[in-house]
């Protein structure tokens, strides 16, 4: 080729990624690893916030519940929060009782029925604040029981307002310049209050902000039914779950958040009950 | 391969960024399906995507929030499906892996190629 | 079986376990300590479980679960702890979870407590106020059955002398009749099923099998009160059908009251004594009748306390008879049972005194 060169070409238009079909099964050959239902689901559909962290406990706990074989004798007692609608999106056995008193509740459940997987899902608000009492006493008296506390810092049911597990700086409609411990005291740490009481056999606390939280929550879960249905006395297990909605965070904010503010004061693992 | 029209997705993660590694092709192990209409646009399964094959998309559902759209290179791990609080997510795991391109084919146009100058 | 002379608080227990209680839960206080204390000694001899709480909260609700679960179960204070279980007792009432709540009283002040309730919510709870120990023992079993009959909180009122009194009574298991199957109660067997149970006020019932909602079952469940309310009313009289003056008294204070009107019968009185058995259903529909048919001049109450059953009494003789208050607030230097008033010289004297003034 001879002569001047050409004009240099303009800069092709940035090419779009490829979006693939997502309406349907794949056409190829495949095996399905996960579902959109768990086993114990009567349906997905839920009223609860976008980003809400509690469906995620949910599904877990259900299917903790199936793979140990318990849905034919599983009953729960379930305190006042957003997540109370799992009675009725779950195929298990309920008695939703009052605000706070799960574990008493469920002392008397479990003397009836000792065979049975007896466990209690309550929020901070329900445990931390209205209960305390009751889950130390149930601890103490060793209860075999497995007792859930979904913390999020926060009573989400009723607007977002403060709770014995807010932390300290936390925004909520009742500490509107954040937990300041002069005027609004300290959050309790109901788990660690639970692991020094005589009676406990286990105490975890887990969250659902990632992939890898979420598996270690679903083995601590798993744990404490187990040594529940083996006799060994009280379990504990803290799930810590995302309330952007209660946080003021917009919904993809919530598990920076979580990790941010909430495990500084609620750090996740397994305690030991000493 | 072409996805569903007039959906644009760019992605964040390593699946093949247009133009930055040069990708065009990638190993792709499973795939999901998406409820967009149950979605209620929080965005959690976009960070949670291992390979970042997740994205946001242009358009909104029945009641008003945009829902993730796939893009080549899932592997099937699971991880949009813990995460997300609305069971949007099945996740599935094929047989065979496939390599897919990873951009779209581009739309005929008008515009002089290269051949035409 | 238990007979001969038994201190009330163990005929109670006893009279608890041969009713098939079998699960008890409480908080210590007296007058009602020992019928917990008889309760832990006895249910575990019959497979049973005694729980001392540590709060009559827990306790209330504890029983609550238990009863959830199907078993006949039973809880129990004076009116300060009963005080605590109201919200309990409500709740009860409203997601239709039958116990036995024994209220051995520190006196007669807690009429209001179990006839108007402490609680939230449309309900009421059954309430027995035995005269004596016997009756105790009887209205002990009786409640068990009427709280399975109606799937609901009832309440026993007891007090200090039904407590301690030591009396001869025979505690023989009765029959009440067929009850329904208590196939609402949870024992995680339903669970997975498609069938699982659920037990809450709200009644929402599953996502593929709605339940009534609150509006409907509340509205229900007001209904079942007022089917009780025709039903359950019990009362005694005695020498009351010619009458000119009539006594009403409840509990404890009726065999006094009794005496008193033997008495001024002797004297040429005609004086008679009507007492509600169940304080709810208060025996409107009785009392009333026998106002009109005695012809009696006035209706005069004797309660210890500040006035409490008066205001049924009103309700239920209306404006054409005077009734009239000649009890009164009565302590005893422990503060835990009744004083001066609950004696045959008060109560003769201050019938006196109001017939006298009634001429």
């Amino acid at each position: 080729m001879t002569g001047p060169s050409p004009a240099p070409a303009p800069a092709p238009a940035p090419v779009p990624v490829s979006i693939l079909p997502t309406d349907a099964p794949p056409d190829r050959p495949a095996r399905k690893v996960a579902g959109t239902k768990v086993d114990l689901q009567i349906t997905e559909d839920h009223h609860l916030c976008p980003g809400c962290g509690h469906p995620v406990a949910w599904r877990l706990l259900l299917e903790v519940i199936a793979e140990l074989d318990l849905a034919g004798r599983s009953i729960g007692v379930v305190g006042h929060g957003c997540y109370t609608n799992i009675v009725s999106i779950a195929d298990v056995e309920f008695l939703q009782c009052l605000h706070g008193r799960a574990p008493a509740v469920a002392t008397g459940v479990k003397r009836v029925h000792p065979h049975t997987a007896v466990f209690t899902l309550q929020g901070d608000g329900d445990m931390a604040s209205e209960g305390l009492q009751e889950v130390l006493h149930a601890a103490a008296r060793g209860e075999k029981l497995t007792c859930i506390m979904l913390n999020n810092g926060v009573f989400g049911d009723t607007g977002g307002q403060m709770t014995a597990a807010t932390v300290v700086g936390q925004r909520t409609k009742t500490s509107l310049d954040g937990r300041e411990p002069e005027a609004h005291g300290y959050p309790v740490p109901v788990a660690e209050l639970v692991s020094h009481v005589p009676g406990t056999a286990y105490v975890a606390r887990g969250a659902v902000n990632n992939a890898g939280s979420i598996a270690k929550t679903k083995r601590y879960l798993r744990k404490a039914f187990e040594l529940q249905m083996a006799g060994a006395g009280f379990t504990f297990v803290e799930v810590l779950t995302m309330c952007p909605t209660g946080w003021f965070v917009p919904t993809s904010g919530g598990p920076t958040y979580m990790v941010d503010t909430f495990e500084k004061t609620f750090p996740p693992g397994e305690l030991t009950p000493s | 391969m072409t996805g569903t029209a007039g959906v644009a997705g760019t992605t964040g993660g390593t699946a093949g960024v247009a133009g930055a590694a040069g990708a065009t092709t990638v190993l792709t192990r499973g795939t999901v399906t998406i409820d967009r209409e149950r979605c209620k646009g929080c965005e959690l399964c976009i960070p949670a995507c291992r390979p970042g094959v997740l994205s946001m998309s242009t358009e909104v559902n029945a009641i008003g929030y945009r829902y993730p759209v796939l893009a080549p290179g899932c592997t099937g791990c699971q991880a949009c499906h813990a995460v997300c609080p609305d069971f949007v997510f099945e996740v599935y795991k094929f047989a065979e892996p496939v390599v897919l391109a990873v951009l779209a084919a581009p739309a005929p146009t008008d515009a002089p190629t290269e051949e035409d100058r | 079986m238990p007979a001969g002379l038994l201190q009330g608080s163990e005929a109670v227990a006893e009279a608890a376990v041969a009713a098939g209680c079998r699960f008890f839960a409480g908080y210590p206080m007296l007058p009602f300590t020992e019928l917990l204390e008889h309760m832990a000694r006895r249910l575990p001899e019959v497979g049973g479980t005694c729980m001392n709480a540590e709060s009559e909260i827990e306790g209330v609700n504890m029983v609550l679960g238990a009863a959830a679960a199907g078993a006949r179960a039973g809880t129990g204070s004076c009116g300060q702890g009963i005080a605590l279980m109201q919200e309990a007792i409500a709740e009860a009432a409203l997601n239709e979870v039958p116990f036995v709540v024994f209220n051995l009283a520190r006196g007669q002040q807690d009429y209001f407590q179990c006839t108007r309730g402490g609680g939230w919510g449309d309900y009421r709870t059954i309430t027995l106020a035995p005269k004596d120990v016997a009756e105790a023992v009887e209205h002990t079993q009786l409640l068990f059955h009427l709280a399975d009959q109606y799937r609901s909180p009832v309440v026993m009122y007891g007090d200090y002398l039904v407590a301690h009194t030591f009396m001869s009574v025979d505690v023989a298991p009765r029959d009440y009749g067929p009850l329904p199957p208590k196939d609402w109660a949870l024992d995680g067997s339903l669970g997975g099923t498609g069938r699982s149970r659920q037990i809450w006020t709200w009644r929402m019932g599953k996502a593929d099998r709605p339940g009534a909602g609150p509006d409907r079952h509340w509205r229900a469940v007001a209904e079942k009160f007022a089917d009780a309310a025709r039903t359950e009313p019990r009362h005694e009289a005695h020498r009351a059908d010619d009458a000119e003056v009539l006594v009403v008294s409840f509990g404890s204070t009726a065999p006094f009251v009794d005496h008193v009107v033997d008495e001024l019968r002797e004297d040429g009185l005609r004086v008679g004594s009507f007492r509600p058995i169940t304080l709810w259903p208060f025996p409107e529909d009785a009392l009333a009748e026998l106002v009109e048919l005695s012809g009696c001049r006035q209706v005069l109450v004797y309660e210890i306390n500040a006035g409490q059953m008066i205001d049924d009494v009103r309700l239920s003789v209306g404006r054409g008879v005077p009734v009239r208050g000649i009890g009164g607030v009565s302590v005893d230097d422990s503060g835990m049972r009744q004083g001066d008033l609950l004696t045959v010289e008060a109560i003769r004297t201050r019938v006196l005194a109001a017939v006298e003034e009634g001429r």
